[in-house]
């Protein structure tokens, strides 16, 4: 007799609360992480150049941590500034690298063009990575100023702005190729050029 | 009179909740895909640096991190007080980094692998010897594309 009884059927009512509780669990530890920071390039093992004095900025960290722009002592907030000077200057007043965008002071014995000026950090040992991040930012910063100033001249929006709409996953692709082009005509404007290798003047 | 009871006593008919765990399952197993353990467990002490010029680095699959810092209390008695590179959660010597990338690379997929990054998280008190000997590794093995991973902030709070 028993074994013809059938099984009573399990419960189903409380299925919902404990898929509740996972679900409530999963949340709370899901911690969807986006890092940020600054995106640089080495130079290659290869790379050896040899480009003129003034077209070169030297910035270096000595291991007391204090900043030498062309071997003078400056103050990490005057860094910005004085690379905006170095980049925008425009030496050259004819010819085909003349620098019709720029509004430096067409110092002739600074860089000839932003295509040809390039700036070269170094630092000793001793120094600080917390000081050698601030002084990226500003050189990078120095460089998105003026990227900003192009980009608000040609297409009337900041470089900052262009580059957040190209990266918007919503952005529809047709839009992402003129972006695209507009980002880079911005960039070749200023380009950046920051170096960290060794570097021979002429 | 009897029109007017009859009105108050229909009532809405109730909402089913049978499809209930239906719905909470899938979004249980949603969840249960896009969560990521964190199984790397830091050994060493990691406060980033602080810049406001920042890029996010929100494609997961091309990025290998590199940690730099001073060992926790826990590991000092071991290792000492100088700063230590963890790769993967292991302490590791900077000759073991070109490796280290090299092998992150191949496991990606191959075309990941021209575009992947270094993320260099290193703590903001780390001298920068170690990050120059760093840099050499890489170059060595030709992973030029670094990010210097950072907290959004005034770069100015990293001189103390």
């Amino acid at each position: 007799m028993s074994k013809n009884r059938e099984l009573p059927e399990v419960n189903a009512g409380s299925m919902a609360d404990i898929a509740f509780l996972l679900l409530i669990f999963f949340l709370v530890t899901t911690t969807i992480e986006t890092d940020s920071g600054l995106n640089r390039m080495l130079p290659s093992t290869s790379e050896a150049s040899t480009i003129k004095e003034k077209n070169l900025l030297r910035v270096s960290l000595n291991s007391n941590n204090e900043l030498l722009v062309e071997n003078e002592l400056l103050d990490i907030k005057d860094l910005r500034t004085k690379t905006i000077a170095f980049l925008d200057n425009g030496g050259i007043t004819k010819g085909k690298n003349h620098c019709d965008y720029c509004k430096g002071d067409r110092n002739i014995t600074s860089s000839d063009s932003p295509q040809k000026a390039i700036v070269s950090l170094s630092n000793t040992r001793r120094a600080n990575y917390g000081m050698y991040v601030a002084v990226q930012n500003e050189l990078v910063g120095a460089y998105n100023d003026l990227r900003n100033r192009e980009a608000k001249r040609l297409y009337n929006s900041t470089y900052t702005e262009l580059m957040s709409l190209y990266n918007d996953s919503k952005q529809l692709n047709k839009e992402k190729i003129v972006l695209k082009e507009k980002i880079e005509i911005v960039r070749s404007l200023f380009p950046l050029k920051l170096s960290e290798a060794e570097i021979n003047t002429k | 009179m009897l029109h007017l009871n009859r009105k108050n006593k229909s009532k809405l008919p109730e909402i089913s909740t049978a499809s209930l765990p239906d719905i909470v399952f899938i979004l249980l197993f949603f969840f249960m895909t896009v969560t990521v353990m964190k199984n790397n467990r830091l050994l060493v002490e990691n406060t980033l640096p602080n810049a406001d010029e920042i890029e996010k680095l929100d494609k997961r699959d091309r990025v290998i991190e590199i940690i730099v810092g001073r060992p926790t209390k826990q590991y000092t008695s071991i290792v000492g007080v100088e700063s230590k590179i963890q790769l993967n959660g292991k302490f590791a010597h900077v000759d073991e980094i070109g490796s280290y990338v090299l092998a992150e690379i191949a496991k990606m997929p191959e075309h990941l692998r021209s575009v992947a990054i270094i993320s260099l998280k290193i703590d903001k008190t780390v001298n920068m010897g170690i990050v120059s000997d760093i840099k050499e590794e890489l170059r060595k093995v030709n992973a030029l594309k670094v990010n210097y991973t950072t907290f959004e902030g005034d770069a100015f709070n990293n001189l103390q």
